[in-house]
């Protein structure tokens, strides 16, 4: 049994007027101690399977499918339960680690924070002696325990979160844009500490985030999502070379190579916007934007489908050359 | 360094910070020093002035005497010092001032919290019940639960707690809808904290300087409003405090008889101490919230 199993998962946004669907049936899974990433543009839903996983999304979003945690459905539980699974099965690293600081509360308490909270027998100095030794695996000094948020820089903080989210010894970490505000240097530090946290723990992962490079370097399997949808699916390095959807390979393209005189002027990216989720065109949502869209593509659903060995793609040209 | 000691050291450069910001506002400086004296001499009464003569069959003086050597602010109808009972008065004052504000404070934050933390249906309903109690005309409704309850100081705290609690509950609320659109919070859901867990570790913390701020306001109304009590009679009239020498200097007839040291130093005493409170409310107001200070 796979540890994550996201069965046919929809988010519909109640708006003041209008239903907007931001997740339109995505399965996806996730074997204990496997990587998965999940790619796309802003607003393509990602975030909202994120958040959907622990039931944090708001009370104006309708969720439907499945999400089976360990076996258990996280939207059927009772609150209580929801509350005990909640970081001690699955832990997120949050985008704004300035933000998910409490600024006018030490760290080190922070971080005991999901320890006290899971077991209320620990004493604040057991949680906090923790805390320390958590600090330390993430490669920050154990006195920085008694620092508050705005002591530390901006990687040293997301360390932080990394260390907070290892905190109740979870079995799956979701790292939603976890590294995006950071510089590149930093990013490869904390990317290479997640992976490194990870695989010594066995602890699986769902990155989310819309750099292609980073879930390369991190990922073993990667979902590329579009409005709503994912549209394809398997082996990171398979998926990121040779794209079997056009969206795809224009994710891929937005990229340059650095030192690559080559990749230089080249066409690069997706030309257009994502459609609103309020006005998606039928059939492909891709196709308003697609080089190689076909009449065929007007019409009805299009599945996602095998294309390859444990490879999915939703296109009805998938694996041909976009000219 | 131990933890603690650093966690405290953090604290007192924070406390030695807010102070410092403090004293450089003159207006909050001459409050603090009018309300110290008036504490220490209500705090010092029996040491100053004889409690005993406060009983009008042991009055050591003649009704009516003018302020002279021997009575400094004269006396009463009854020929009790009005120097004592006004010092005794402050006591009184002061008791129910801070006491009903500690429980209009309590319960406005405890309304106010509940309404942001639980925004939907609960918030609505409390909310609708702040309203109505903002709009109903607090001295009347004040003025009928202490004629429920009977004249007692208790009655008097209730009566003025009871009507104040709504503009409290209010600012709480949207205090805490602010804060809990943070990322922090979130956070805290997301690890498998519960409403209680959110609501004091992370929202009453951001909220408390807030509540204080209002609190330190809230205490000079409260003494307004026990001396218009007092003064209406509602108050226990065994007990002095300044509303009540008031009524009772009403009743003797002391303006017209001309007795001027009978009615204005509790008179001027309510005015100097609600504004020494009100004055030290804005300087607080002003730390908290650094968009009132002025720009220098």
């Amino acid at each position: 049994m796979s540890l994550v199993d996201i069965r046919d998962l929809t988010v519909t946004y109640d708006a003041r007027r209008a239903a907007v669907p931001a997740v339109r049936g995505v399965t996806l899974s996730v074997q204990a101690g496997a990587s998965l990433g999940i790619a796309g543009e802003s607003g393509c839903g990602k975030s909202s399977v994120a958040l959907a996983m622990l039931r944090l999304l708001p009370a104006t979003a309708a969720v439907g499918g499945h999400i089976l945690l360990d076996g258990d459905d996280i939207a059927t539980m009772s609150f209580g339960k929801l509350r005990a699974v909640r970081w001690s099965r699955a832990s997120i690293v949050f985008q704004g680690a300035m933000h998910a600081l409490n600024p006018v509360r030490a760290i080190g308490g922070q971080i005991a924070e999901p320890i006290r909270v899971h077991d209320p027998a620990t004493t604040r100095a057991d949680a906090l002696t923790r805390a320390r030794e958590l600090l330390r695996q993430v490669g920050l000094p154990a006195w920085r325990a008694d620092s508050y948020p705005h002591e530390l820089s901006g990687g040293q903080r997301q360390r932080v979160m990394v260390a907070m989210a290892l905190a109740c010894r979870p079995r799956l970490i979701i790292a939603d844009e976890a590294t995006t505000a950071l510089d590149v240097m930093i990013q490869a530090q904390v990317l290479d500490l997640v992976s490194d946290v990870i695989a010594r723990q066995g602890i699986a992962l769902i990155m989310i985030s819309h750099d292609l490079s980073i879930l390369a370097s991190t990922c073993d399997e990667l979902a590329v999502m579009y409005a709503g949808r994912v549209v394809e699916h398997g082996p990171t390095a398979k998926v990121v070379a040779h794209g079997a959807h056009p969206y795809t390979r224009g994710l891929a393209r937005a990229f340059p190579t650095v030192g690559d005189p080559a990749s230089r002027g080249r066409p690069r990216g997706v030309p257009g916007d994502a459609p609103s989720p309020l006005r998606l065109p039928d059939g492909c949502a891709f196709r308003p934007r697609c080089p190689i869209a076909i009449d065929d593509c007007a019409h009805g659903d299009i599945p996602l489908q095998a294309v390859a060995e444990g490879r999915r793609a939703a296109c009805l040209r998938a694996g041909e050359e976009t000219p | 360094m131990t933890a603690t000691a650093i966690r405290w050291a953090h604290r007192r450069t924070r406390a030695a910070d807010a102070w410092r910001q403090y004293r450089a506002q003159r207006a909050g400086m001459a409050g603090l020093i009018v309300l110290a004296a008036v504490t220490i001499l209500a705090i010092a009464a029996p040491l100053v002035a004889d409690a005993d003569s406060l009983d009008p069959t042991q009055a050591p003086g003649h009704r009516f005497e003018p302020p002279g050597a021997r009575f400094w602010l004269g006396t009463d109808d009854v020929g009790r010092s009005v120097l004592t009972l006004t010092i005794y008065g402050a006591r009184m004052s002061l008791l129910v001032g801070v006491t009903a504000t500690v429980l209009s404070v309590l319960i406005g934050a405890v309304v106010g919290l509940v309404a942001g933390h639980f925004a939907r249906a609960t918030g609505w309903v409390l909310m609708r019940l702040t309203d109505w109690f903002l709009v109903l005309p607090q001295l009347v409704l004040a003025i009928a639960l202490a004629v429920m309850l009977g004249p007692s100081a208790a009655t008097i705290i209730i009566a003025i707690a009871l009507t104040s609690w709504a503009s409290t509950a209010r600012l709480v609320r949207s205090a805490t809808l602010a804060v809990e659109s943070r990322g922090y919070l979130e956070r805290a859901r997301a690890l498998g904290g519960g409403h209680w867990h959110l609501i004091t570790r992370h929202v009453t913390g951001a909220v408390a300087p807030l509540i204080f701020a209002s609190a330190t306001l809230q205490v000079a109304s409260a003494i307004l409003a026990e001396a218009t009590l007092s003064f209406l009679g509602l108050g226990d009239p065994a007990v002095v405090s300044w509303g009540t020498i008031l009524s009772h200097a009403n009743d003797s007839g002391a303006v017209s008889y001309g007795a001027w040291w009978y009615v204005i130093p509790p008179g001027v005493l309510i005015v100097a101490v609600v504004a020494a409170f009100t004055l030290c409310g804005r300087a607080v107001e002003a730390i908290v919230n650094p968009r009132l200070r002025e720009a220098r």
